[in-house]
């Protein structure tokens, strides 16, 4: 449920759907930014939907806090047909060279490299939102017992592709940037391409993934 | 195409075509961009005659030296710029900003540097020929998108214009870009993480704009900013303007490329009629930040709009 719509400056709302983070509070976030997006209303400039807030960015030119928050407050909320989730596999190689922080988690947690990526691969993960840099989506929750902080100081270059881990999220590096996540692993796929214009990300918030994991060979092969 | 361009002979430090920005795509981690001043950039537009959305180049700091190939164009920069028009038969014109002037084949522009301020901008006639994703050609050098694949100028690039044409008569307009004393703010939505000290801090001393600054944000100075409560949020949408405090106590406001979700607290978000203003502040500047209530800000954006109409309703 939307429990409360405060102002985030003077042109957002800010859209509380509560503190925890999980996949009904999610979904419920996700709902409100397809019937919005689907309604197009004039002046919205642009629609954020994150694990439990959605912000809803506004011309204030053309709207103002008030009736904007009017006006969400006495949406309809349907269910569209947009809410059915697709499942998206993604291949991932775990060889040392891509999995930069393995070495990390299996000292921390002491639990062996191979039953860290086990326990990995064997989870279906959900999309809770993509952002913060082009196409990077967050995903969850991991197992666990494969939970751990952030690195303590960041890597100035995460490779491009790098699958990283950090408390009960993963994402994925859509590019090369800075980053704290432990990285475990590399996808050769195309996660964001700015060329597909109308659908640029394979992965969308609401959707669900599973990992595979591809040898050095297939990862090499993989865009060919 | 046309066949007419600008060739960079030297690109400047961060030379970029920019419009009025893209919307609708945070969601999928791409920020609204455009240029960051926009009454400067509306202001440049209007005084060649084009929509109010045509790319302009926006420099930062140290400008471009660059040659006009192959045609004519009407040209004007606005900001507050010192530059120089290097005509063919190798004679100088000192540049006057708000004030159209011609090139033709062979002449150059030389934009020396903006003075006390970040960002200018070169507007021409029909404007340069973008490549436009969502709805803009803006540049955005972190997702690689928009005009020149992304990427801000490098020197022998060429910049293409769209069309060949001057105005038969030169446009000006009588313009001040003034100084603003206090940054306006509302209070951000983890206002009460912070300690009763810092929020005094916050809102009586200076901070000083850091040299870690660009088109996706300004690093502030000062006194630290102490969190009594978590030190990070669970990462949510962010907008222009979003000052954030990580646990290190020195703000960050987030500009117009700034990441699309962040988890730091947010002590206070800048008013929308302050934000151009805002992104001229050169690193080194000293700033104080003012609380101001929501019907308030919108009254002051009301009258910046008003005030923006004016200026672009005086120019003919």
């Amino acid at each position: 449920m939307l429990k409360n719509i405060l102002n985030l400056g003077d042109a957002a709302l800010y859209c509380d759907f509560g503190n925890e983070i999980n996949k009904e509070i999610n979904s419920n976030v996700i709902r409100y930014f397809k019937n919005l997006q689907k309604l197009d209303l004039k002046g919205i400039t642009n629609i954020t939907p994150s694990y439990n807030k959605l912000i809803i960015s506004y011309d204030l030119s053309v709207l103002n806090f008030q009736n904007l928050k009017e006006k969400i407050i006495n949406l309809d909320i349907k269910e569209t047909e947009n809410n059915k989730s697709k499942i998206i596999k993604i291949p991932i190689c775990l060889d040392d060279e891509f999995s930069l922080d393995l070495k990390r988690l299996s000292e921390k947690l002491k639990i062996e490299k191979d039953e860290i990526l086990q326990s990995f691969l064997n989870k279906e993960y959900f999309c809770y939102m993509t952002g913060f840099i082009a196409g990077m989506p967050f995903l969850g929750d991991i197992d666990s017992k494969i939970r751990l902080e952030r690195l303590e100081t960041p890597r100035v270059k995460v490779p491009k592709g790098s699958v990283g881990i950090t408390e009960q999220f993963c994402n994925i590096y859509t590019f090369e940037s800075p980053g704290g996540w432990n990285i475990i692993g590399n996808t050769p796929i195309k996660v964001f391409d700015k060329f597909n214009e109308s659908n640029p990300l394979i992965i969308n918030p609401g959707d669900r993934v599973v990992f595979y994991r591809i040898n050095k060979d297939e990862y090499l092969k993989f865009n060919e | 195409m046309n066949k007419a361009y600008f060739e960079i002979i030297r690109p400047g430090i961060h030379s970029t075509l920019q419009d009025l920005g893209r919307s609708n795509q945070y969601h999928i981690g791409i920020p609204f961009s455009g240029s960051m001043d926009k009454r400067n950039y509306l202001i440049g537009n209007k005084l060649v005659g084009n929509k109010l959305n045509e790319a302009s180049l926006e420099f930062a700091y140290q400008g471009p030296l660059i040659k006009l190939k192959l045609g004519k164009v009407t040209g004007v920069i606005t900001g507050n710029v010192t530059f120089n028009i290097l005509r063919k038969n190798s004679k100088i014109e000192k540049g006057l900003c708000y004030r159209t002037f011609e090139l033709k084949d062979g002449d150059q522009l030389d934009i020396i540097s903006t003075n006390k301020s970040v960002y200018g901008y070169f507007s021409i006639k029909n404007g340069f020929a973008g490549e436009y994703i969502w709805g803009s050609c803006s540049v955005n050098t972190k997702a690689k998108i928009g005009s020149n694949d992304g990427e801000k100028f490098r020197v022998n690039q060429k910049i293409y214009i769209n069309k060949n044409e001057s105005l038969s008569e030169s446009n000006k307009i009588d313009y001040f870009n003034s100084k603003i004393e206090f940054i306006r703010v509302l209070k951000g939505t983890n206002f009460n993480f912070f300690s009763e000290k810092a929020k005094q801090i916050f809102f009586s001393r200076e901070f000083i704009v850091s040299k870690l600054t660009d088109r996706m944000g300004m690093r502030l100075e000062g006194q630290k900013i102490e969190n009594v409560a978590e030190a990070n949020i669970k990462s949510e949408g962010l907008i222009k303007g979003v000052i954030q405090v990580p646990p290190d106590g020195n703000p960050i406001i987030m500009l117009s490329d700034h990441g699309t979700i962040g988890g730091y607290p947010k002590i206070a978000i800048v008013i929308s009629a302050d934000y151009d203003r805002l992104t001229q502040l050169t690193p080194g500047s000293k700033i104080k930040f003012k609380s101001v209530e929501l019907d308030e800000a919108e009254k002051l954006y009301k009258l910046y709009e008003i005030e923006t109409h004016n200026i672009l309703s005086q120019i003919r």
